[in-house]
């Protein structure tokens, strides 16, 4: 039975997400857009047995994530800008060490304090390559109160998959929207739990993890003697630090890749609207997502043939369906709230064979339809349209 | 990792008696504890004798080793890591108490112990010391201080002390010394040491004496770095800058707190001792009375 239909507010739906999915561990620090995900989890988790802890800092909230999670509970952390910007070196670990956690960035304008309240989709780079060194990250991004919710249980199941930090990118429009929506309760979900190793202790070694049966992290305090590290480390001797040898950097660092890329098209989601026959693409994420379609639906009704590519998944980049996307519509537009970030990712992933369109706001304010629909008007100049923007 | 260590006497040496006793291990005791009899530090460096006292520590208190484990961030001292073979993580810079945290705060029933340099502890990572300590949550922090970056070759750190060298001072530092204890118990530590790597069965029974405390105990290790520390300042012999360490440490209760301090001498043992509820106990009873409060 799914719970009754209310108005929900999306910071609200990702704490309850986060519980539906089995975290039991928040650490944070408040700060504007994200803080009702702080404050709706110090009130839930305890009730659920789970623990809650505002930290110093942003770097301390994410440290003690890390440890929640190396201890075995599911753990996560919300932030914005400011508080994303400081969490990067430990992202970072949690990438090396492979620990499973999820990072909730509500992005609002930057940089620096910027635009505290106002949405933005300024963190798209960030997520990707915000920590240094060559590393793989999985994104995901939200553009309803319902998809708040859905998402973080797939963040976290994401992380427990591929042992690795997750990070939802919501933003100040999505956190603060209300919408009603009928929460699935926990039995109508599929939450991926932790477990241990199928291998003994003194047998275990990480190296039995690979690319296509990536195995659970054994907890520390659980039978297993474990080593974690954020330095090059030699997967078949126990995790131990080896710095000296080349191979074993290459190694380390093309399997933490590959258990990424490798599943690339099983991680990266889009929905696709209108696509069919379509000769004009929106490619638009999160909330200006919710613009496009209005401006999609708008030049349906003219006639023009003009459909919706919406990423869910942001990173991996969903390689698949913008190739697929290239190939069959002669033009892209790319609406975002900075400029350009994601539309660079789509140009060259579509190599020339589709003009690409960009359209970025850092105003703090929302991309509208009629923004987009002008645009497509131009795509569409032969065109008669009835109705104006 | 014995080399400074006479075994024969250690078995005479004589205990502290309010604190926990620790009998100290044989040799080969202590290596089944270790991952590899190699480490990466310098002959003469201290590390070895506060790694081996802290074996003894837990031996003594009979932890279950499964269920203990090392949380410690980057430089020499968080080097320990991995050596030795209980679930051990090496955090990033300055981190340790962070992660330490979230680690016991998901799992209260799990002995946590970090260990830190001295820069990890009170540069970098300085506000989770504070904090750690204010919260009052049941970890043992160990800080290996041999005021310098060892590490990264010789800078000063926030325990330099003034007028000494470093790679990074070399006119003389001009900034006054942390003492990191006095800083640990007022932001809130229960339980406050500090030893010498000179003492070794006191440094083993004053770790003992914080890993027993249910609290935020907080251990200064006083460690003597030859290779940075030592040739810049002077005194470069392991064996003397031990006998420097003996000739500052004052018995606490012998102590002149109205004296010159740090450089010339310092207090050792207990520092302090306190009562206070512990944070992991306090968060468990949030955890009853909400659940009341959401069945009722
Ligand atoms: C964020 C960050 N900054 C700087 C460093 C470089 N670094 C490594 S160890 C260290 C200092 C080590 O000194 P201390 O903490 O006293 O430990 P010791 O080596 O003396 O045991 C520094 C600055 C780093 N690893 N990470
Ligand atoms: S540099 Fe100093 S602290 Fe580091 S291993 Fe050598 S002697 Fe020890
Ligand atoms: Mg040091």
């Amino acid at each position: 039975m799914p719970q009754p239909r209310r108005l929900v507010e999306g910071n609200e739906a990702v704490a309850e997400g986060a519980i539906a999915a089995g975290a039991r561990f928040f650490a944070g620090y408040p700060i504007t857009p994200s803080t009702e995900i702080a404050e709706v989890l110090s009130r839930r988790l305890p009730q659920v047995g789970g623990h809650f802890v505002q930290m110093e800092d942003e770097i301390a909230s994410i440290g003690a994530v890390i440890g929640a999670s190396l201890a075995g509970a599911k753990a996560l952390t919300a932030t914005s800008g400011p508080g994303f910007s400081l969490m990067q070196e430990s992202i970072g670990y949690a990438s090396m060490a492979q620990v499973p956690c999820v990072i909730v960035d509500v992005m609002r304008g930057g940089p620096s304090t910027g635009l505290p309240t106002e949405p933005s989709q300024g963190d798209v780079m960030q997520a990707r390559w915000g920590t240094h060194g060559e590393h793989s990250i999985i994104a995901l991004v939200p553009s309803s109160v319902a998809e708040c919710f859905s998402l973080t249980v797939e963040a976290f199941n994401l992380s427990e998959a591929y042992r690795t930090p997750v990070i939802l990118l919501s933003d100040a429009t999505i956190g603060h929207m209300r919408e009603a929506v009928a929460l699935p309760t926990r039995d109508e979900l599929r939450v991926a739990e932790r477990g241990e190793p199928d291998v003994e202790p003194d047998d275990y070694d990480d190296v039995m993890s690979t690319v296509d049966n990536i195995m659970p992290r054994p907890a520390l305090g659980s039978r297993y003697a474990v080593h974690v590290t954020g330095l090059v480390y030699d997967r078949s001797r126990g995790g131990v630090p080896s710095t000296g040898t080349p191979s074993v950097a290459e190694g380390l660092g093309l399997y933490l890749r590959e258990k990424i890329y490798h599943h690339r098209d099983a991680i990266a989601r889009v929905e696709e609207l209108e696509m069919e026959d379509a000769e004009v693409a929106i490619f638009a994420y999160g909330s200006v997502a919710r613009s496009a379609r209005a401006a999609m639906k708008w030049a349906r009704r003219q006639g023009v043939k003009v459909g919706l590519v919406r990423p869910i998944t942001l990173w991996p980049f969903p390689m698949a369906a913008v190739d697929h996307m290239a190939e069959q519509v002669r033009t892209i537009i790319v609406p975002e709230m900075n400029l350009k970030q994601m539309s660079w990712e789509v140009q060259a992933a579509v190599g020339g064979r589709a003009k690409v369109v960009d359209h970025g706001r850092i105003d703090g304010k929302l991309i509208r339809p009629e923004e987009i629909q002008n645009l497509i008007r131009r795509e569409f100049y032969y065109h008669h349209f009835e109705e104006t923007a | 990792m014995s080399a400074l260590v006479d075994e024969e006497l250690l078995e005479h040496a004589p205990h502290d008696t309010s604190l926990p006793r620790v009998a100290p291990h044989r040799t080969g005791e202590i290596t089944q504890h270790l991952r590899t009899p190699k480490t990466l530090w310098c002959p003469g460096c201290s590390n070895g004798i506060v790694t081996r006292a802290l074996i003894d520590a837990v031996l003594a208190l009979e932890l279950d080793p499964d269920r203990t484990c090392v949380i410690a961030g980057i430089g020499c001292a968080g080097r320990i890591t991995a050596y030795l073979n209980w679930s051990t993580v090496h955090t990033a810079h300055g981190r340790a108490l962070a992660l330490a945290t979230g680690a016991k705060s998901a799992d209260p029933g799990l002995n946590v112990i970090v260990v830190m340099g001295d820069g990890d502890c009170v540069a970098i990572g300085g506000n989770h010391l504070i904090h750690a300590a204010r919260r009052n949550i049941d970890v043992t922090a160990i800080v290996f201080n041999n005021s310098i970056y060892g590490m990264t070759g010789g800078q000063m750190s926030p325990t330099t002390f003034e007028g000494d060298l470093s790679t990074t001072s070399v006119y003389g530092n001009v900034e006054q010394a942390f003492d990191i204890c006095e800083l640990a118990r007022a932001a809130g530590a229960t339980y406050v040491a500090r030893g010498t790597s000179y003492n070794y069965l006191r440094l083993a029974q004053l770790i003992a004496g914080g890993i027993a405390h249910k609290g935020f105990s907080f251990v200064e290790a006083m460690v003597a770095c030859p290779t940075y520390y030592g040739r810049q300042n002077g005194v470069a012999d392991p064996a003397e800058m031990l006998k420097v360490q003996k000739a500052r440490a004052v018995p606490v209760d012998e102590f002149d707190h109205d004296g010159p301090r740090l450089r010339d001498r310092y207090p050792v043992g207990v520092l302090h001792h306190a009562e206070r509820r512990e944070y992991t106990a306090a968060y468990a009873d949030v955890v009853r009375r909400a659940q009341a409060e959401s069945r009722g």
